[in-house]
């Protein structure tokens, strides 16, 4: 049955993943490369890979997904991938007619050691780009890191591609890096910088790329996306607000030691204090330096419900799955809302992670357990051992709810079989209304379905 | 071909129209690897030999390379299992930088030993990826060690992305499911019986076809891969026919077996009125055995009672409407274009992602002058098809899916996330009544592409 997972721990694994919280770098470059205007992803590889990531962001955001393959044959892993990538410059072109191609590596042409730069360069001498026409790269290895260090790589490639030359006169405006994040999450995360009335550059930005509506037509290129002459003006921006410590440090950290443009590392803005955190940073920017009333209303809004729900939240021991951002940003909400997060994983790689959780925990659930380079079945082992009150996680996490008959929450990258994601923000104080929405459901109608007659009750 | 459609001029190869110029057209050019550039809608060696193996229940799955090519074939599938469940479980190596440059031998093995240890499964099957094949891992003596430590078969498949098309991981799927046949005992399996190779069990369509023959008093001895189970396979080499399904996948495989151990095969498909009921005669005529064409016509008789009157109904709302299909093979191309036909709406754009030469002829000669034909497309592509027929509907996979919303075209899913039978009689109701209700949907009213066409007819009726 799906229940394979026994609660005994004897085997200690080392060699072996089994039912992986991550997937590989390219993916994540392919979704940063979507969130530039006008931009064709390519991947350096086997056309399988184009294949599985295209599909996998298909099934995730349900819109039509565009990228280029290199479509590497034997004589490509041989040879090395040089004409093919040629050729495909050649082809994209004059075919699909971008305005600028993000090319990112695979583990073959990696291990191959193909030089991107040099073949790029080639190309161009060749007449392959058209003048005018960009192409960026970065490179994506899949045995290091996760699919949220590709994204990473891919927004500070871009920025050293574009954001080179910097004019020297400091423009009014902020750069920020939302993370691996959904379109609803960069739209809420611009809106909140808007009612701050500080200017923005947003890089990656998906809003109006993959949640474009229905009209008619299809578009290759969709409205959105940051506009590259946008990119060009971030090395002159005032500072960088980095949300996430993994997927938008690094693009921060570059601009802050390449350009001397101030770098903000904060974490995902979710919950109250996080989002405290976002606007604080905005106001130090902002033309009045103050909140205006409608962000503080929302902010209200926020607080006022979990005031009114909290005793179902309070000591509600909480599994927690997923990207390390994301993980850490829920951790300290789950803290605000007065619940425990007692089993926090996530699937990449990355000492910080663990130190910031254990930062957040050791105060308040000592005994928690923290993992880096986990996997779900490990997860499950746990929660066979000692149960919790609710999981969040990202689809896969299904499988364990439904053996451990757990309320589920899903909740960061991939979602493969709800909707909502897309449209509405987990971000900001109107997102944390939307999680508590979510988590409250899942525990009460868990508690509707399963409890006794006698304690069914018609108000909560 | 003078169109006004643009498209990449070394695509022009790879695309035609039924009808035109006979047969003095050149040949579609097929079986050719997707061009570099190109947004193809096509996958891998490995994804080849993923799909066609996995749904074996009771085996292990291990995919030896980075985490990538695991997660994403991560129980895509919907295939189905009456029994075991281990093969819906993700395992993986999860290579890391150090395993490239040391190797991943070790790891796998040792993988391989806990996993065999903890789930007992009947056999496993060692996937190789891209890595393994540059890094030079010896997948074959892995396997071989560990099948002699564990006693159960241990099997390489050598799927490494880089290697073809997905065509040539079906090969490679087939030649590791050859590894397995002939290793078991087949004295009690009995002379009327047949196995089912590429039927992959999507919404239980195996278990709906498997029960035809059984009625018919034919054994199922082994379904490859639907609801499979390791030893059917072993002594799948005892049945007396093999009825290939999804002739892309498992030719290759009855090919082997007919050289092997004389068993004939036919390929049929499962997939329309027609052809399942042919796929049944021509069983039933294989055995000569009259009392199992009686049968045969009683399964048809009864089955057809059963569905035509629902049938009958949809057509109404659909005769007329037309459709674009794009699939992976062509057998299936050829069974939907059929199956169309029986619900009289017209097929005007058909393309395929493995189909070789004489496919593409075969399809030429089914479809009506004009229907585009197309091998391993794109989404501009499909689109400008699209618009250019002025379908309304479309049939594909996951990556077509949001294109026709998009276009404001139906849209009905004969690939991995088909959520009910499509295959068999009731298959065919399944598939007018998700095809009705996708075309009838009164979402379209509000796309601007149907409300312009409600506007050209009420100025030709002014």
């Amino acid at each position: 049955m799906l229940n394979g997972t026994t609660a005994d721990q004897s085997v200690e694994r080392t060699n072996l993943r089994i039912n992986a919280v991550k997937t590989c770098q390219p993916i994540g470059a392919m979704y940063a490369a979507l969130g530039i205007h006008g931009c064709m992803p390519h991947s350096h590889g086997s056309q399988g890979c184009c294949s599985y990531h295209r599909s996998h962001l298909t099934r995730h955001f349900k819109e039509p997904v565009i990228a280029t393959t290199s479509s590497f044959t034997e004589g490509a892993s041989v040879f090395g991938g040089l004409a093919n990538l040629t050729q495909a410059l050649k082809n994209i072109f004059s075919i699909y007619n971008p305005e600028i191609v993000a090319v990112h590596t695979t583990c073959l042409s990696e291990v191959i050691g193909d030089d991107i730069p040099t073949i790029v360069k080639r190309a161009r001498e060749e007449g392959a780009i058209p003048e005018g026409k960009l192409v960026i790269h970065t490179n994506t290895p899949s045995f290091v890191g996760s699919h949220v260090t590709g994204f990473a790589n891919m927004v500070t490639s871009t920025l050293k591609y574009l954001a080179a030359e910097p004019t020297g006169e400091t423009k009014d405006q902020l750069n920020i890096v939302p993370g691996f994040v959904e379109p609803a999450d960069m739209r809420e995360t611009k809106r909140i910088a808007d009612l701050m009335g500080v200017k923005t550059v947003m890089l990656p930005d998906t809003s109006g790329v993959l949640d474009g509506p229905l009209d008619g037509t299809y578009k290759m290129y969709p409205k959105g996306g940051t506009q590259v002459a946008d990119i060009r003006t971030m090395a002159d921006s005032m500072a960088t607000i980095a949300l996430g410590h993994f997927a938008s440090n690094p693009a921060a950290d570059w601009l802050e030691a390449k350009q001397q443009v101030p770098a903000a590392h904060l974490e995902l803005p979710i919950g109250v204090g996080a989002t405290d955190a976002y606007v604080e940073a905005l106001r130090a920017y902002a033309p009045e330096g103050k909140v205006p009333e409608a962000l503080e209303t929302e902010r209200g809004r926020l607080v006022d419900l979990i005031s009114d729900m909290q005793q179902y939240f309070h000591n509600k021991r909480v599994a927690v799955a997923g990207d390390p951002d994301h993980v850490i940003a829920m951790v300290k909400f789950l803290i605000e809302l007065g619940a425990k997060p007692v089993y926090v994983i996530t699937g990449s790689p990355g000492n910080h992670y663990e130190r910031r959780v254990h930062e957040l925990l050791d105060p308040i659930v000592p005994d928690a357990k923290i993992k880096q380079s986990a996997d779900y079945y490990e997860l499950h082992q746990w929660m066979k051992q000692a149960p919790v009150d609710l999981l969040i996680g990202n689809t896969y996490g299904k499988y364990l709810a439904r053996v451990e008959n757990t309320p589920f929450v899903r909740f960061g990258f991939p979602i493969l079989d709800r909707v909502g994601h897309r449209f509405f923000p987990s971000v900001g104080y109107n997102g944390g209304i939307r999680l508590v929405e979510l988590m409250l459901n899942a525990l009460l109608d868990h508690k509707d379905r399963t409890c006794a007659e006698e304690w069914f009750e018609l108000v909560q | 071909m003078a169109r006004q459609l643009d498209i990449l001029p070394d695509r022009a190869a790879q695309i035609g129209r039924a009808g035109e110029g006979g047969s003095t057209q050149p040949a579609l050019k097929a079986g050719r690897h997707s061009l570099a550039g190109s947004v193809s809608q096509r996958a891998c060696v490995f994804c080849g030999s993923r799909v066609v193996l996995y749904p074996i229940a009771d085996a292990l799955h291990i995919v030896h390379g980075p985490i990538g090519c695991a997660a994403y074939t991560w129980d895509i599938r919907g295939a189905q299992s009456s029994g075991s469940q281990l093969f819906r479980n993700s395992f993986s190596t999860d290579l890391q930088e150090m395993d490239i440059i040391y190797g991943g031998e070790k790891k796998l093995e040792r993988a391989l030993r806990d996993l065999i240890e903890r789930h007992q499964p009947k056999a496993a099957f060692v996937y190789a990826t891209c890595i393994v094949g540059l890094i030079g891992d010896d997948l074959e003596a892995v396997c071989k060690t560990v099948s002699a430590a564990c006693g159960i078969p241990v099997l390489p498949v050598a799927s490494e992305g880089f290697k073809g098309t997905k065509k040539d991981g079906y090969r490679a799927a087939c030649e590791s499911v050859l590894k397995l046949i002939g290793t078991g005992d087949t004295s009690k399996v009995t002379k009327r019986s047949i196995n089912l190779l590429g039927d992959f069990n999507i919404a239980g369509e195996t278990w709906v076809v498997r029960s035809y023959f059984e009625r018919m008093g034919v054994e199922v001895v082994a379904t490859i891969t639907g609801d499979g189970r390791v030893d059917d396979i072993r002594r799948c080499h005892g049945a007396g026919l093999n009825l290939v399904q999804c002739a892309g996948s498992m030719t290759h495989l009855a090919k082997r077996m007919q050289d092997d151990y004389g068993i004939a095969f036919k390929k049929i498909s499962f997939f329309g009125i027609e052809d399942m009921a042919a796929a049944l005669y021509e069983t039933a005529a294989h055995f000569e055995d009259p009392a199992i064409m009686d049968r045969a016509r009683e399964v048809v008789r009864d089955e057809l009672a059963a569905i035509m009157p629902k049938i009958r109904e949809y057509r109404r709302d659909l005769a007329g409407k037309r459709a674009a299909v794009y699939v992976g093979g062509a057998f299936k191309a050829f069974s939907l274009v059929r199956a169309l036909r029986s619900l009289d709406m017209d097929t005007v754009v058909v393309g395929t992602q493995t189909g070789d030469a004489a496919d593409y002829e075969q399809l030429r000669e089914m479809c009506d002058p004009g229907t585009i034909i197309v091998d391993d497309s794109n989404p501009i592509e499909l689109a400008k098809f699209c618009l250019e027929k002025d379908v309304d509907l479309f049939i594909g996979g996951v990556k077509e899916r949001p294109i026709a919303y998009k276009l404001g075209i139906g849209f009905c899913d004969h690939n991995h996330e088909r959520k009910e039978a499509l295959a068999g009689f009731v298959g065919m109701v399944n598939f007018a009544r998700e095809v009705h209700a996708s075309v009838m949907s009164p979402v379209w009213n509000f796309v601007p592409r149907r409300a312009s066409r409600a506007a050209a007819l009420k100025e030709v009726a002014s």
